[in-house]
């Protein structure tokens, strides 16, 4: 198989990864894949046939969000601060579940980069803690240690959400 | 709620939470979790969390590609957008040129027609450069391949047949070693298409194209590639079929001549 049909195919992963890492701007998220796009097909001759396709992919889309995020790390962070009005928080009873992802959506926001990208590619693409530390370019033992503290992070987050369900605020 | 626990132990409940332990170690797990119902939470949680991203996000598996991924995907090597793409008014124009030309090209706004390339495809029969833009969107679909599964279908013919106002059929090609996938109803120019999806065991995967757009003048097999996807097209009893796929043309001929068969059977 052509190695650009290969690379089609991985490609709405890549997109809901990219969807999950840029969580609240789809299209800064569908900018960033399309930059890792263009950069893989620039370097098809560098992938070597029989190997991992998808994890190749991976590379190229973080060392280019690395690469971004350098660059943007003079920015001040957008946060959820306290100042958003009671009325924006407020939910239908019923639409617990729904206001669950959100919660989550948003914790997940808040914690840093790499706890982020670890959590997302082990939970969301399945992928091996090895494949992990060849996509980051770290040892396993920092792929392991950055989704235990990310994981814990996240449990801590949604659990100071559900203590309080009338103020659900994300400190 | 942080208990500090053995930082070894905490390690094996995320590990076995993924599927990194060996059987050994996921047994010596289990035991703990049983015996340590704060752990077992935590092993739960971590569960949930995963559940919770999947239902946050899975939908982006079923968005279709934007124009200018299926733009990347197609130009002939090398690709990298123009930077002039990247202001939003010229991203509006391009896809507007992209709508445009796919009414005469593909509706898919596939660039097939690249003038960088030997334009085999433009000259052949319009419908096949469709049954080509679609082999290459849903060929690739990890959660939709089809509309209507093979589970359904007695269904599915009798929508298509129905919507095509033709007796369409979904031949059988376990000979090849292919199994139907489903199907789907495309638009073809202003008509309506069918389109059968099938999928070997190593998850390769052609499929047939039924149009009502029966241009090519006799009923030999004709072979058109593009980017690496072949279409093998003809025409037979005023319907025109392409099958599209990325095997070896070999590969294809020998499909090609099982649906044949099955067809004038």
């Amino acid at each position: 198989m052509d190695v650009r049909h290969i690379i089609a195919r991985e490609l709405p992963r890549l997109r809901r990864y990219a969807r999950a890492l840029m969580s609240g701007d789809p299209h800064g998220a569908d900018d960033l894949v399309q930059q890792a796009l263009e950069r893989a097909l620039e370097r098809t001759h560098l992938f070597q046939p029989g190997t991992n396709m998808r994890a190749w992919l991976f590379t190229i889309l973080h060392n280019i969000n690395a690469n971004n995020h350098r660059k943007l790390a003079a920015r001040p962070r957008e946060v959820w601060d306290e100042d958003v009005p009671e009325a924006a928080f407020a939910v239908a009873p019923d639409a617990q579940g729904k206001l669950e992802l959100r919660d989550m959506a948003r914790a997940l926001d808040q914690l840093p980069l790499e706890q982020r990208e670890t959590i997302l590619l082990v939970s969301l693409e399945g992928l091996s803690y090895k494949e992990i530390s060849e996509v980051l370019n770290v040892p396993i033992g920092t792929v392991m240690s950055r989704l235990a503290r990310g994981r814990d992070r996240l449990r801590d987050l949604m659990q100071s959400n559900s203590v309080t369900p009338t103020l659900r605020r994300v400190k | 709620m942080n208990t500090k626990t053995d930082p070894d132990l905490d390690a094996m409940i995320h590990a076995f939470v993924d599927g990194e332990l060996d059987a050994q170690s996921i047994d010596a797990v289990q035991a703990h979790l049983k015996s340590n119902p704060s752990a077992a939470q935590r092993a739960a949680d971590y569960r949930h969390q995963r559940d919770a991203l999947h239902d946050l996000y899975d939908d982006a598996l079923n968005e279709p590609l934007t124009a200018e991924m299926r733009a990347a995907l197609n130009a002939p090597t090398g690709y990298s957008a123009p930077t002039i793409w990247r202001a939003p008014i010229w991203r509006m124009a391009a896809a507007i040129v992209l709508f445009v030309a796919g009414g005469v090209g593909g509706w898919w706004g596939h660039d097939f027609t690249s003038p960088t390339t030997p334009d085999l495809v433009a000259q052949s029969s319009p419908y096949v450069n469709r049954a080509i833009g679609a082999h290459v969107v849903y060929a690739a679909e990890v959660r939709h391949p089809v509309e209507v599964a093979a589970s359904e279908e007695q269904h599915l013919i009798k929508w298509l047949s129905t919507r095509l106002g033709r007796n369409v059929r979904a031949p059988k090609l376990g000979e090849a070693g292919f199994e139907l996938v489903g199907g789907r109803l495309l638009p073809d120019d202003a008509k309506p298409a069918a389109q059968f999806m099938y999928e070997n065991r190593s998850g390769q995967r052609v499929t047939l194209y039924v149009s009502l757009d029966a241009v090519p003048a006799d009923t030999s097999f004709r072979i058109v590639e593009r980017d690496g996807t072949s279409a093998i097209y003809w025409l037979e009893d005023g319907l025109g079929y392409a099958l599209a796929g990325d095997l070896p043309r070999k590969d294809m001929l020998i499909i090609a001549r099982l649906v044949y068969d099955a067809l004038i059977a």
